[in-house]
């Protein structure tokens, strides 16, 4: 019995994922680091590469290269780059949030209400402004908000989220929004119908940097939020009554998160479509490189998550030559599989 | 009898508190009373769905009574900052929902996340108390291993462990032996003694577990029905007429016999 316990101990000190004998913020801004250099590298090439590949030394002395690079090429990189890290860093926060490394905006139907609401606003008369932003980012926000409240009420019951009965309130609000959005189409004139159909493929193009700001009012907030949930969010993801035991307020922990998710996939999901996947591959490939932490998860998975998307914009891009695949397929079929596997995963530690 | 505990300063008093989960949903805790001094290790037996856990959690201030008031070191218990309770206060839940394959290390330092502030990550010092927490509860082989991956016993511990590195000065573990093998639970149980002579702890245990609680532990609450319906030396409750009315059946035993008392039904 004795050797038993020994041998347990030999194991544990051989053991590489012994990340904790370090200082933990160290191995935090080391992976920074890392992701940081990934970043930079393929900002580089998705700046580099599409229909007109750019020579970054004609930037100084052709008209044209520099209006296409500052006008079109620029914005859209940045644009694929701030809706990969949002989704990203919501993902990761809804994982740690309900417990369950299925969960991101897509399954739990929150990208669904984002454009049930969007589409509405198209229907509606999209163009109108109320104090610089678009009524549609609003109309997206209220959507996602929606979403999040429904599925979280449906999959509660007493004091515990049930994992299995999230995800399924999430496929099947997915479904019910998608109808909608059909009729809604159904419904509206031509030219409108045209416009949400365009837009519910879904697509990072973008014209000058307007947009990014108006966007740029509901994500910073968004990221914030999440940012400063982080510590609570790694608790939550233990257990919530432990977490309450530890002091953090659990009500507002998630009521905060609920608003930053839906300001953030309201806002992505109005201006790119239903992206889905990008929240469920980055935050899990972060774990895998970097531990299970969620104050490390966090901030990888946005930065992972914007190189993520961005290279996937680029391959939209170029795939085939001339025009353009729709982003949400690429990470569709990236990230469809991914879900699968993990799915059997966690189905075969349930049975364990 | 009275529902005070030991002598000397009282660390923790429910006075008359009731609660139910939910609008229209029955009460599950009815009138109860008890107050703990400072430095007795309690055991709450009663019969299942007799309100303990319920209790025990008003006691550390998860919930808030839907009437009468929890008073800890003297202070109305829900005035107390979350974080501030959660430097006095630690609370073993039944079973964990873990669902990452975080270590059993760094679960155990989520304990000492009351101690450090929002963007910092756990100090050298914090990283020591908690392997000492581990080795303490005698699970120092686990540290590195996943908790996804370890037994409900196991789990335990490492639970155990996270609630000790939060240095508290009150302890509510509940039912805590119930998948611990039995060299752990008399470990557990000479830990809280010793926690008791080094840091004047105090705990409060929720045990069916009834062999464990003579003599290891100083005093007893028993439930029934929501409310305290017996509390005392473990001699003075552990005697069949009162066990028969806690459980509400007339077949319990209890006798002492080798410095310990032994329960059992007919």
């Amino acid at each position: 019995m004795l050797r038993v316990q020994t041998q347990g101990t030999d194991q544990a000190a051989a053991n590489p994922r012994s990340a904790i004998r370090d200082p933990r913020s160290r191995g935090l801004l080391r992976s920074l680091a890392l992701l940081a250099a990934v970043l930079v590298v393929v900002t580089f090439v998705a700046l580099r590469v599409g229909f007109a590949p750019i020579d970054f030394g004609a930037l100084w002395d052709d008209e044209s290269a520099r209006t296409l690079f500052f006008r079109l090429r620029l914005p859209r990189v940045v644009l694929a780059g701030a809706v990969g890290a949002s989704l990203a860093a919501v993902g990761a926060a809804l994982q740690a949030l309900f417990r369950n490394p299925l969960a991101e905006p897509l399954t739990l139907g929150v990208s669904g209400g984002g454009a049930l609401g969007a589409s509405l606003a198209i229907a509606l008369g999209a163009g109108a402004r109320v104090g610089g932003v678009p009524v549609v980012f609003v109309a997206a926000f209220a959507g996602a908000g929606a979403a999040v409240l429904v599925v979280y009420r449906l999959a509660r019951t007493g004091a515990v989220v049930m994992p299995g009965a999230l995800l399924l309130a999430g496929v099947v609000l997915n479904f019910i929004a998608a109808s909608f959005v059909v009729l809604v189409q159904y419904f509206s004139d031509y030219s409108r119908a045209l416009q949400i159909l365009r837009w519910t493929i879904g697509s990072l193009d973008v014209v000058g940097f307007d947009l990014l700001w108006r966007m740029a009012l509901f994500l910073i907030p968004g990221w914030l939020v999440l940012a400063l949930s982080a510590r609570d969010l790694h608790l939550l993801s233990i257990d919530e009554e432990t977490a309450a035991s530890l002091g953090v307020n659990v009500r507002r922990s998630e009521r905060l998160v609920y608003v930053a998710a839906s300001l953030i996939v309201g806002v992505t999901v109005a201006v790119g479509g239903t992206i889905g996947f990008v929240g469920l591959i980055v935050p899990h490939a972060v774990r895998l490189l970097f531990g299970e932490d969620v104050r490390v998860v966090l901030p990888c998975s946005f930065l992972l998550g914007a190189s993520f998307l961005m290279l996937a914009d680029a391959v939209a891009r170029t795939a085939l030559g001339t025009g353009e695949i729709p982003v949400g397929a690429i990470t569709a079929l990236a990230g469809g599989p991914v879900f699968l596997w993990l799915l059997r995963r966690q189905q075969r530690l349930a049975t364990m | 009898m009275s529902p005070d505990a030991g002598k000397g300063e009282t660390l923790i008093e429910a006075r008359d508190v009731s609660f139910h989960y939910g609008a229209g949903l029955p009460e599950v805790v009815r009138g109860a009373s008890l107050a703990l001094q400072r430095g007795t290790l309690a055991a709450l037996i009663g019969a299942n769905g007799s309100g303990k856990s319920s209790l025990v959690r008003l006691l550390c201030g998860l919930r808030e009574p839907t009437s009468g008031e929890v008073l800890f070191g003297g202070e109305r218990l829900s005035a107390i900052e979350p974080r501030a309770r959660a430097r006095r206060i630690a609370y073993v839940p039944q079973t964990t929902s873990t669902v990452f394959p975080l270590t059993a290390l760094e679960v155990v330092l989520t304990g000492r996340s009351p101690y450090t502030t929002r963007f910092r990550f756990e100090s050298a010092r914090d990283v020591e108390v908690a392997r000492a927490a581990l080795e303490s509860v005698d699970a120092a082989h686990l540290a590195f291993r996943s908790v996804t991956e370890l037994s409900g016993g196991e789990r335990q511990l490492v639970s155990l462990a996270r609630a000790v590195a939060q240095e508290p000065e009150f302890l509510l573990l509940d039912e805590p032996s119930s998948a611990l093998d039995l060299k752990h639970r008399a470990a557990l149980v000479r830990h809280l003694r010793r926690l008791r002579e080094e840091r004047d702890l105090t705990a409060l245990v929720v045990t069916h577990d009834l062999q464990l609680i003579d003599p290891a532990f100083d005093f007893v609450f028993a439930m029934r029905g929501g409310t305290v319906a017996a509390s005392g030396t473990p001699a003075e409750v552990l005697r069949d007429e009162v066990l028969a009315e806690v459980y509400s059946d007339s077949h319990v035993r209890a006798r002492r016999a080798f410095g310990r008392t032994f329960v059992w039904t007919e």
